[in-house]
């Protein structure tokens, strides 16, 4: 094996942190349009009509259950025959946000079940409006089992940002075939992705950690 | 029993779909995916099979007294879980070159997803076993039983009821994450319906059949581990 450092430290790491930028915006804009997505996911299936909470659960469950990289494929080249044409970043992030919407439906849904039906009738006859039932009674006992659930699914939003380089994003994986097909090696390239991504997920991975115990210790007495 | 009837369903509308397909003008694509879906489901086999595997010593290792083995399994579960899959099928398929180690692009894969759900697996199998309560370990030394039955006829039975809905998510994630070893030149279904696309601007239909495809691989490991479950757990009260 040759590891060359010069090669390293001149050529792959500026790009790598360039494209870094890219993998990071992609993973907040997904994460942000995710728990928008979700909310609403949720809210249609806990509906009382029943045709629109069927449906809503079948789409659900099938998001769930075929693969995130089909969907961007899907996306990528069915929008343009409807004559939506978006740049790949946005048509990727589109798919990423769409695939964990219905995760964190389910995500808010454990949450809003874990609150005891008593607090709903004790709202009702204490004569409390709904806005502050909610904003006072049901969310904050419905965050504690919700935020660490979702900072999982914010670590594995940006774990599969890799599969944004099937259509041509210039993220990090995309940025790491490019040095290795533009200079035949992939030894540094792909490992440094590999690093950044580890180092990137232990790092998230203690912060929710602390974000849970805040959670716990403040809104939760 | 509900699971059977759901899984007869979906065989029926499998079949009628197919041929419906068949006889209609799909059946000009329709070839090359299914073969493509031959391959995934070789790749899904092969690697859930490592992945069990993997899951079961990396979880059992976490509880060893020996402190290398300890080690090693918490530093294998972590760089699994930490890296991205498709990072690790690349390093896999076009690194391992530079140590000499030449893998064929299905080993890659296999080895690839496998690893990978193991590291997942082995966090299912660690809290599995950690969730039999500590009471049945003492009952099991106040009733005098061997620590070998206590393992094997105490510990096992319940931590397999409990970790399998786990492994099937697990499962049904892994089968979703073969697609990605479309990205090592492998004709999965994915890649196979990327080259229909290109080949006859079909976008709707060819993908519609490729996530139908998926989405019946999934349904199919839904309801089997639901029976798997429902086998597992029949000797105890239901929890309503």
């Amino acid at each position: 094996m040759d590891w060359r450092w010069d090669f390293t430290f001149e050529i792959v790491l500026p790009r790598m942190i360039e494209a870094a930028g890219v993998t990071a915006w992609a993973t907040i804009a997904s994460f942000i349009l995710a728990l928008i997505g979700g909310l609403i996911l949720m809210l249609l299936k806990q509906s009382r009509l029943v045709w629109i909470s069927r449906p809503v659960t079948e789409i659900i469950e099938f998001i769930r259950a075929t693969p995130l990289l089909v969907q961007i494929f899907f996306l990528f080249f069915l929008l343009p025959e409807f004559g939506i044409t978006l740049p790949p970043l946005t048509t990727g992030i589109l798919a990423i946000a769409i695939y964990n919407s219905a995760l964190c439906a389910e995500v808010y849904r454990a949450g809003f079940e874990a609150v005891p039906r008593g607090q709903w009738e004790a709202c009702v006859a204490l004569n409390i409006s709904t806005y502050r039932t909610f904003r006072d009674v049901i969310v904050p006992q419905s965050l504690p089992p919700v935020i660490p659930a979702l900072g999982n699914y914010l670590v594995a939003i940006f774990k599969e940002t890799p599969l944004l380089s099937f259509v041509a994003v210039a993220e990090i994986m995309q940025i790491s075939k490019l040095i290795g097909a533009e200079y035949y090696r992939f030894t540094e390239a792909v490992t440094i992705a590999g690093i950044f991504f580890l180092v990137m997920s232990l790092v998230a991975a203690m912060l929710i950690k602390m974000v849970e115990n805040y959670v716990r210790k403040r809104i939760i007495h | 029993m509900k699971p059977r009837v759901a899984i007869l369903a979906a065989l029926g509308a499998f079949i009628i779909g197919l041929s419906v397909a068949t006889f209609a003008e799909l059946r000009i694509f329709l070839q090359p995916i299914l073969r493509g879906a031959v391959v995934t489901l070789q790749i899904s086999i092969c690697s859930w099979l490592l992945f069990l595997a993997a899951s079961f010593f990396a979880g059992l290792g976490r509880f060893q007294k020996n402190k290398i083995i300890r080690w090693t399994s918490t530093i294998y579960i972590e760089v699994f879980r930490g890296t991205s899959l498709l990072v690790i099928l690349f390093w896999l398929f076009f690194v391992m070159p530079e140590f000499g180690v030449f893998l064929s692009p299905f080993l890659a894969g296999v080895i690839g997803v496998g690893l990978n759900f193991g590291g997942y697996g082995a966090e299912v199998v660690r809290g599995a076993l950690t969730a039999v309560p500590v009471g049945q370990k003492e009952a099991a030394v106040a009733l005098n039983i061997k620590p070998r039955n206590y393992v094997f006829r105490i510990l096992v039975p319940q931590a397999v009821a409990i970790m399998i809905p786990g492994m099937v998510n697990l499962t049904i994630e892994l089968i979703k994450a073969t697609a990605l070893v479309s990205a090592i030149t492998l004709v999965d279904i994915t890649y196979a319906a990327v080259q229909q696309n290109q080949l006859h601007f079909r976008t709707l239909e060819v993908f519609s059949i490729a996530l139908l495809l998926y989405y019946c691989f999934a349904q199919f490991v839904r309801f089997g581990g639901a029976a798997l479950e429902e086998r597992f757990t029949r000797h105890l009260a239901k929890r309503h």
